[in-house]
């Protein structure tokens, strides 16, 4: 079959959006090469033989009569090993690469392979001639960093009987390793697959989130977690510590694999995780960080057309591992980005905009891309289990919620952190705010925690949420007549919140230990304070005075409890509680 | 005949800063169009369109005088570059790249677009070289670091000019002699603040290396819309080039956003927020991304952007916008210039996101971290107070809450209060932050580190007897 080739002739030039015509036979969403310097691009629009395209490249000199050569093949990404450990624009192309060819600034027009094609792997397959095979089955294995088996697989939309496979050896993700009977004829196959952007994987069914992703961050894990498969938003204006959280979510959230999509942000961000996950350690097996991490970076300078295709680039790259079996864990720095992205794009198209110059179809783009997350069951003959958990950023123009983009997110994520600009004011890190954040994972993943890590965790949890909206509604009234007239029972319980606030909320992403909190010294942490809230109200009752209180030693240690080492915090904390308890019964004491 | 020979007189139609020519071929995108009136005198344009047979055309001196009848255009081919050499240093130009101090056109060693191409983030080295401005609430709260982008947010007839000014004259890396430039480029400023700055560049002998690029109140308003880029370039070339530590100074945003919008009106776009158009952050990004140091480069570019917030607002579009994309903010507050204080930092909406690796043992020193967090803890919990003592009066606060309302009036007055020819080294700065702790009870302290505690607070007290 021959296909003819589409060539056409540049109109007009507009931004990133050009058109061109003679294009009669294009499909929508089909990459096409622009001008004498084949730049990259995608059809957006047809309208008899004329196609509008967005270029993601710059378009500088550019000149109307140029060429226009359609690839007729949508815009894919390369999967197999290789993608882990590496950074990569938002059409994948590995940005080393164009290092290379280009130095130290991205120029135009670097065609370059996503995934190595010289390097050899080493392959072990698992599976023997004449076995039926299925979507997703695994050929075989390889070791692609120290602390992920890649598993090379069947594509998805492929069925049949293998014919041949190789032995274990080394390979290129070019070179074939096994044949495969199919209706339509044999077929080869490679380590290497494409998969288009815009298209999920297929998957059999979606599960229920039950499991948490645990992150390591305190008010994440235990007042409004995530879980496995799930999706979560953080919108804040700037400063609020948008970035850093998700840095943190990159660094310790107990995902096998994570790809962190930088969109339309800071380059320096991408050269600080570049700089950093390599040296830092995984707390579960103790490898490098960067061994488990895709990074994807089109930063605020770089073509504002490939901000979208970054995040299906990134989205499709963590269904890929997905499917394998694995945890992965996206975070999109930042959508609200990408939604500019739409939003130029659709200007220059010429489109009615919607709310605030927001195509009419932010919502559903948004809602397609974050129902790509879950927890499924894999295709493939064995039933098994793997799980894409989203967490995006949301930068609201001057911090106000009430923007299209943050509202037509919070329509569809199940868990809202929502950062405060008050509390990053007065350094109060993670600054999310406790009251009008939620997770409505909550009950489905408190079995978890009740099992594998204390009894009572949600009522613990719940005990120091009401604690913690108390308190608000006593600083109204605190406002108006200043502390000290308050009851010693209410003085008593502001203390217990502010402990809360101050010792359990704020949590230091750069201090060595603080940084990650393992679950179970959180709930350990948290059942401690919540004993204070008790021995305090019984100490009150019993006309122990406030200043006496506030006073004790051990309102320091407990301060210090997120800085003492994981390793051996067990042993402390008894004696953190122990001292508690003695002193406050000293204190009632006393007082008879 | 190449088309850089032919005169286009095709004007046919002109609106705003815009021109439409008719009749042309062969013009690329962003070309540079060089326009003769109907009276002889040249002006240029930038192609903001380019169709098979016409071309959108943005005029950078305006309009005035254009007509459809003689009207001229000539397109040169190529985009805008401007020309580079180090004899630049020294010298002020202005917003289409000429020389306007008399001395003769400088000989340009090479040609470069001004738009300049991303860095490749891979390319990049982390900026965590402590800069000393000698500001404490810069140097102690929000460290600047070299390659960093750190923007002064201020308001109108706030003394923003004499702190970027300070900032220029006081900047430096301690304990190294290396060579050092400032590239000033002025948008839509006026002449007197602008003298400011050159006075202060010739008192202290930073003029000659210095390179300025002015676009006065007075000049046309879409110059604005190149001379950062200008600026930038040559910044580029200097830093990268010629291995130079740069200084960029950026006045003022505001102006430049207003001719950006000013352009998307003309074009009937579909404005954004408050009219500006939908792709300001991606193009302040092409600005303020173009700071910063890269892999096996001595030179860095650090960017000090000045804008005025309409009305103080921190929300408004500029500020909000700029937030996004640079490196933290430094925020000038009206209240406490109202009450005499110089600089009218507000501190608590600052923030240096580069300063947590810019800081500590062997850049700054150990304890600076938790001076800084513990400064900033207090003086919120008493600004909190302030609201309260309004309310319910002094006398209804406890012993401890007296302290830290007492340590908010006294950081305002020691901390932040300087002089503007008073350099603070960090040492300075962190002496002064103990000296104020020391007010507190120690108990309070609950964001610096015990050791560091021990190590330092008690020395502050040996000096206090």
């Amino acid at each position: 079959m021959s296909k003819k080739i589409l060539k056409g002739k540049i109109v007009r030039i507009s931004g990133p959006v050009i058109e061109a015509n003679s294009m009669r036979g294009a499909k929508m969403y089909d990459v096409v090469r622009v001008g004498d310097e084949n730049l990259i691009g995608e059809i957006i629009r047809l309208n008899e033989d004329v196609v509008t395209i967005q270029v993601y490249e710059d378009t500088n000199g550019l000149k109307p009569g140029e060429k226009v050569v359609s690839t007729d093949m949508p815009l894919s990404v390369e999967l197999g090993p290789g993608l882990l450990t590496n950074i990569y624009d938002g059409i994948q192309r590995p940005l080393p690469t164009i290092y290379d060819e280009t130095g130290d600034f991205i120029e135009r027009g670097v065609e370059t392979n996503a995934i190595d094609r010289k390097k050899k792997w080493h392959f072990k397959p698992t599976i023997k001639a004449g076995d039926k095979v299925k979507g997703c089955d695994i050929l075989g294995e390889v070791q692609e960093t120290s602390i992920i088996l890649h598993k090379i697989m069947v594509p998805p939309d492929i069925e049949g009987t293998l014919l041949s496979i190789e032995k274990e050896g080394k390979f290129t993700v070019e070179d074939d390793i096994a044949i495969i009977k199919t209706d339509q004829g044999n077929l080869k196959l490679q380590m290497l697959q494409k998969w288009p952007v815009r298209k999920a994987r297929p998957v059999k069914e979606k599960y229920d989130p039950s499991i948490p992703l645990i992150t390591g961050q305190r008010v994440i894990d235990t007042f409004f977690p995530v879980a496995k498969g799930g999706t979560a938003a953080i919108p804040g204006g700037f400063g609020t510590g948008k970035t850093v959280m998700l840095h943190q979510l990159a660094k310790w959230s107990d995902a096998q694999v994570v790809i962190y999509v930088g969109c339309g942000e800071r380059g320096n961000e991408m050269t600080d995780v570049l700089k950093e996950f390599p040296e830092l350690k995984d707390p579960k097996t103790g490898e490098s960080l960067m061994n488990r991490t895709v990074l994807i970076a089109n930063t605020s300078n770089m073509p504002v057309a490939a901000r979208d295709a970054s995040v299906y680039t990134g989205i499709t790259i963590a269904e890929y591992y997905r499917d394998m079996g694995f945890d992965v864990a996206l975070m999109a720095d930042s959508t609200s980005r990408l939604a500019e992205a739409m939003r130029e794009i659709s200007g220059r198209l010429e489109e009615m905009p919607g709310e605030e110059g927001y195509p009419a179809y932010l919502a559903s783009r948004l809602a397609e891309f974050y129902e790509r997350a879950g927890r499924v069951k894999l295709l493939g003959s064995k039933d098994k289990e793997g799980s894409v958990s989203v967490m995006g950023a949301v930068s609201p123009p001057g911090g106000d919620f009430s923007e299209p983009v943050a509202q037509n997110t919070l329509r569809i994520v199940k868990v809202f952190w929502a950062l405060d600009s008050d509390l990053a004011d007065r350094r109060h890190f993670p600054s999310i705010n406790w009251l009008k954040s939620y997770s409505l994972y909550l009950d489905e993943i408190s079995s978890w925690w009740n099992k594998d890590v204390g009894e009572n965790w949600l009522q613990l949890r719940n005990k120091a949420m009401a604690l913690l909206q108390k308190e608000s509604e006593l600083q109204e009234i605190v406002k108006l007549v200043g502390p000290d007239a308050l009851p010693p029972k209410e003085r008593a319980l502001l203390e217990s919140a502010r402990m809360i606030r101050e010792d359990f909320l704020q949590q230091s992403a750069f201090h060595d230990i603080d940084t990650y909190c393992p679950e179970k010294k959180q709930y350990e942490m948290l059942r401690i304070m919540s004993k204070f809230s008790d021995l305090i109200q019984n100490a009150v009752e019993k006309n122990v005075h406030m200043d006496d209180i506030i006073s004790i030693k051990s309102r320091e240690s407990i301060a210090r409890m997120g800085t003492v080492p994981n390793k051996d915090f067990e042993k402390r904390f008894e004696k953190v509680e122990n001292d508690l308890e003695n002193e406050i019964e000293s204190l009632i004491r006393e007082v008879k | 005949m190449s088309n850089k020979d032919i005169e286009y007189t095709t004007v046919s139609e002109v609106a705003g800063p815009l021109m439409i020519v008719d009749g042309i071929k062969d013009v690329a995108y962003n070309e540079i169009v060089k326009i003769k009136t109907s009276f002889g005198e040249e002006r240029t344009g930038q192609v903001l369109e380019a169709f098979t047979n016409k071309v959108i055309v943005q005029v950078f001196e305006g309009t005035k005088g254009l007509d459809t009848e003689k009207t001229s255009a000539r397109f040169i081919g190529e985009t805008m570059k401007l020309g580079i050499s180090k004899d630049m240093l020294g010298r002020v130009f202005d917003g289409t790249g000429n020389p306007i101090d008399d001395a003769p056109p400088i000989i340009p060693e090479d040609r470069r677009d001004i738009n300049g191409n991303p860095i490749n983030p891979y390319a990049r080295e982390y900026p965590r070289k402590f800069i000393q401005t000698g500001i404490s609430t810069i140097d102690g709260l929000n460290t600047l670091v070299r390659g960093q982008k750190l923007p002064l947010f201020s308001g109108s007839g706030l003394p923003h000019n004499n702190l970027a000014a300070q900032i220029a004259r006081q900047a430096k890396v301690i304990g190294k002699k290396e060579k050092f430039a400032v590239v000033f480029c002025a948008m839509g400023i006026t002449s007197e603040e602008a003298n400011l700055f050159i006075k202060d560049f010739e008192n202290t002998g930073a003029l000659e290396r210095t390179t300025m690029f002015l676009n006065l109140a007075d000049d046309p308003t879409i110059e604005r819309i190149i001379l950062p880029r200008m600026a930038l370039t040559c910044a580029e070339y200097l830093a990268f080039d010629l291995d130079m530590q740069v200084l960029v100074i950026l006045t003022d945003l505001t102006n430049y956003a207003e001719a950006l919008r000013e352009i998307a009106a003309a074009r009937e776009e579909v404005p954004g927020r408050r009219g500006y158009p939908g792709y300001m952050y991606t193009d302040l990004a092409t600005i303020y991304e173009r700071a910063g140091r890269i892999k096996g480069k001595k030179g860095s570019i650090t960017q000090i952007p000045l804008l005025t917030m309409p009305d103080d607002d921190i929300t408004h579009p500029i500020p909000d916008l700029t937030g996004y994309i640079t490196e933290g903010q430094i925020v000038l507050e009206r209240g406490l210039h109202k009450k005499g204080i110089y600089p009218p930092i507000a501190v608590l909406p600052c923030l240096s996101r580069l300063m947590d690796r810019g800081i500590g043992k062997d850049r700054t020193r150990e304890d600076h971290a938790g001076v800084s967090n513990q400064l900033y803890a207090a003086y919120a919990e008493g600004c909190d107070l302030r609201d309260l003592v309004a309310i319910v009066g002094e006398d209804a606060l406890s012993e401890r809450d007296r302290k830290f309302l007492k340590f908010a009036d006294e950081f305002e007055k020691r901390f932040v209060a300087q002089g503007d020819h008073e350099d603070r080294s960090i040492e300075q700065t962190l002496t002064i932050g103990w000296e104020l702790f020391s007010s507190l009870p120690t108990s309070e302290l609950k964001k610096i580190d015990e050791k560091y505690i021990k190590k330092y607070l008690p020395k502050v007290e040996k000096i206090r007897s």
